[in-house]
């Protein structure tokens, strides 16, 4: 997807990022006095759980059409852990993680045999072969979800029944989760990421094990989808279909190209709109997915670079 | 295996065998689209739906039929199909494939939330033409004769299908533009033109497999969204380059799906994913793919 890829994302960790970092992290520790805290919440774990996504698309060029696998296991994996076996929220939330890191192993393992758009394809059926094990399996309760999830008391000391603890605990998830893909992605691995999106065969001869670039990619970014879910989980004290159904893969695709593909904040402006969006036609039931279709043919004729992609052109500053 | 009633088996067999028409029809349009347009359409779940609601529209306001609903459903469904094309799909040639994926897929959330808005999830009954109601009694089984019009319709026209783009003009003009539009182009046939009717035809055979459809699921808004998933990992099993191989797959699919709800219940949904994760490690371009 290198045509809309606006910012070159060629220095290593740009200084120009310096003031919209800052910006970002006032932002987040703000909102809460301003903006009912639920909802910055549940946007910040789509922030995380899109910026995860775009280090696929955006610098990979590997469109996974099955991000909800990753964001809705982790999500299960972390309730169940609080639910029935009691844990506290910090092991609950690293559990959760590493079960959807070791599912992106396996997936990425199968998917990346193949390039393109088989490879959407090929994420998106796996994707829907967990969703109809969860609507079978035991353990997640099929269509009723994990409900009354606990959120317990973190490292033994962070009350996260209290809504502005819970917050401050997933602003720094947050933070930590982005701070983890912005070195990635200007780090000489992220380097190569971009080659690989670029033009693959000529990575291949240049020496780099293609493969395992993408593997570790995927990895990566399936275990972050998962730290986004299993907070969400702690978040709404609950576990559902709708975390791993394919409407929740198209919906993080949505933010990330909204956002600006390739553009290291982008995707949290996308999940931003997005979240608010649907907190104002959450009454109006499908015309969500209507308008949500016409974002998605909107952007794809007329708005390819997105809100970053468009401003750092404007500002001739990779953002 | 003996324990399972040999009914049981043959009802599962034929149940099986409707689905893989299901799939060949998809998927064969799938692969026709795919190959000229370089577009993977995610909106064919959604037209599928879409012909099934003509066919029902056709029948409650107009008091048009099955019969009519089959040849009209399909060309309108199949215009729609060549305004979208014109209006939008046109405009993405030359960009990555994965940009028609995601305009597409949003088609498809549009199309697919405006007719759960008008007519709820639940969906609405389509009646069988009299024609073809009843069925024969076999020695081990009841065949109904919807069902083997639909395997036979399917089994016509995917292998009409295939005798068009192998043995006619228009067919090789279509496997040639399919390998270099370009030159094609300078031999003075009209690219863009065939460009759109091809997609327009591909569209067609969704809606003509939505009428199919329509007497025996119910016509609802979301038939097709899950549909389309599993025809994808049909394509991906397949491989997207051999019109033959589609249509191949495609029944085989269904029938090794009918066979799993006898013996292993529980993985009657999932076992075709499973077969594409095991193809894919195997044997990565398909079974009659070429490696991409």
């Amino acid at each position: 997807m290198s045509e809309a890829s606006a910012a070159p994302a060629a220095e290593l960790a740009p200084r120009s990022h310096r003031a919209p970092l800052a910006i970002l992290v006032a932002l987040v520790l703000v909102a809460p006095w301003v903006v009912y805290p639920v909802f910055v919440m549940k946007a910040l774990c789509f922030a995380l759980f899109a910026c995860a996504f775009n280090l696929l698309l955006g610098y990979a060029g590997l469109l996974s059409f099955g991000h909800a696998l990753f964001f809705g296991a982790a999500s299960y994996a972390t309730a169940h852990a609080a639910l029935e076996w009691g844990w506290r929220p910090e092991l609950c939330l690293v559990f959760g993680a590493a079960v959807a890191a070791v599912l992106g192993l396996a997936t990425g393992l199968v998917a990346i045999r193949r390039q393109g758009i088989y490879f959407a394809m090929i994420t998106l059926a796996l994707a829907q072969m967990f969703f109809f094990f969860s609507l079978r399996a035991e353990f997640t309760g099929g269509e009723n979800g994990i409900q009354g999830v606990p959120r317990g008391m973190m490292f033994g000391f962070l009350d996260l029944s209290r809504t502005y603890v819970m917050y401050y605990v997933v602003a720094a998830i947050f933070l930590l989760g982005f701070a983890i893909l912005h070195r990635t992605v200007h780090s000489p691995f992220g380097q190569v990421l971009t080659a690989i999106r670029e033009n693959e065969p000529r990575a291949i001869s240049l020496g780099y094990k293609v493969n395992q670039y993408k593997l570790i990619a995927f990895v990566l970014s399936a275990g972050l989808a998962g730290l986004a879910g299993g907070t969400k989980a702690l978040v709404f004290q609950l576990a559902s279909l709708t975390d791993v159904h394919w409407n929740t893969s198209g919906e993080v695709i949505l933010m990330t190209l909204i956002g600006g593909l390739g553009t290291i904040f982008g995707p949290i402006a996308g999940a931003v709109f997005m979240a608010a969006l649907e907190n104002y036609l959450a009454q109006l039931g499908s015309w969500v997915t209507v308008t949500e279709g016409a974002i998605f043919v909107f952007c794809v004729i007329a708005f390819r670079r997105g809100m970053f992609g468009e401003l750092s052109r404007l500002l001739k500053r990779p953002l | 295996m003996l324990a399972v009633p040999i009914q049981a088996l043959f009802g599962q067999l034929l149940i099986g065998l409707i689905n893989g028409s299901f799939y060949a029809l998809l998927s064969l349009g799938l692969a026709i689209i795919f190959g000229l347009l370089n577009v993977v359409n995610f909106a064919h779940g959604a037209l599928y739906m879409l012909g099934a609601f003509v066919a029902w529209f056709l029948a409650e306001k107009a008091g048009v039929g099955y019969w009519g609903a089959l040849i009209l459903a399909p060309l309108a469904v199949g215009l729609f199909g060549a305004v979208i094309e014109r209006l939008l799909l046109r405009r993405l040639a030359g960009l990555d494939p994965l940009y028609g994926l995601l305009l597409t897929f949003g088609i498809a959330l549009i199309l697919q939330g405006l007719f759960s808005n008008w007519f709820g999830s639940s969906g609405m009954p389509y009646e069988m033409p009299s024609a073809l109601q009843g069925g024969r009694a076999l020695p081990f089984m009841f065949l109904p004769n919807y069902r083997l019009w639909v395997i036979a319709v399917s089994l016509v026209v995917c292998l009409g299908t295939w005798a068009i783009t192998e043995r006619t003009r228009l067919g090789s003009w279509l496997r040639a533009a399919t390998e270099n539009a370009a030159l094609v182009s300078a031999f003075g046939i009209n690219v863009p033109r065939m460009i759109t009717i091809t997609y327009g035809l591909g569209v067609a055979l969704a809606a003509l497999a939505g009428v199919l459809a329509a007497p025996i699921y119910r016509v609802s808004p979301l038939m097709g969204a899950d549909l389309i998933i599993v025809v994808f990992a049909v394509v991906v099993i397949g491989g997207m380059g051999s019109i033959l191989g589609s249509i191949i797959t495609g029944f085989s699919l269904g029938i090794l799906e009918g066979l799993t709800k006898v013996f292993y219940p529980e993985a009657s949904n999932t076992v075709i994913f499973v077969v594409m994760a095991i193809v894919l490690l195997v044997r990565p371009a398909g079974l009659f793919g070429k490696q991409a």
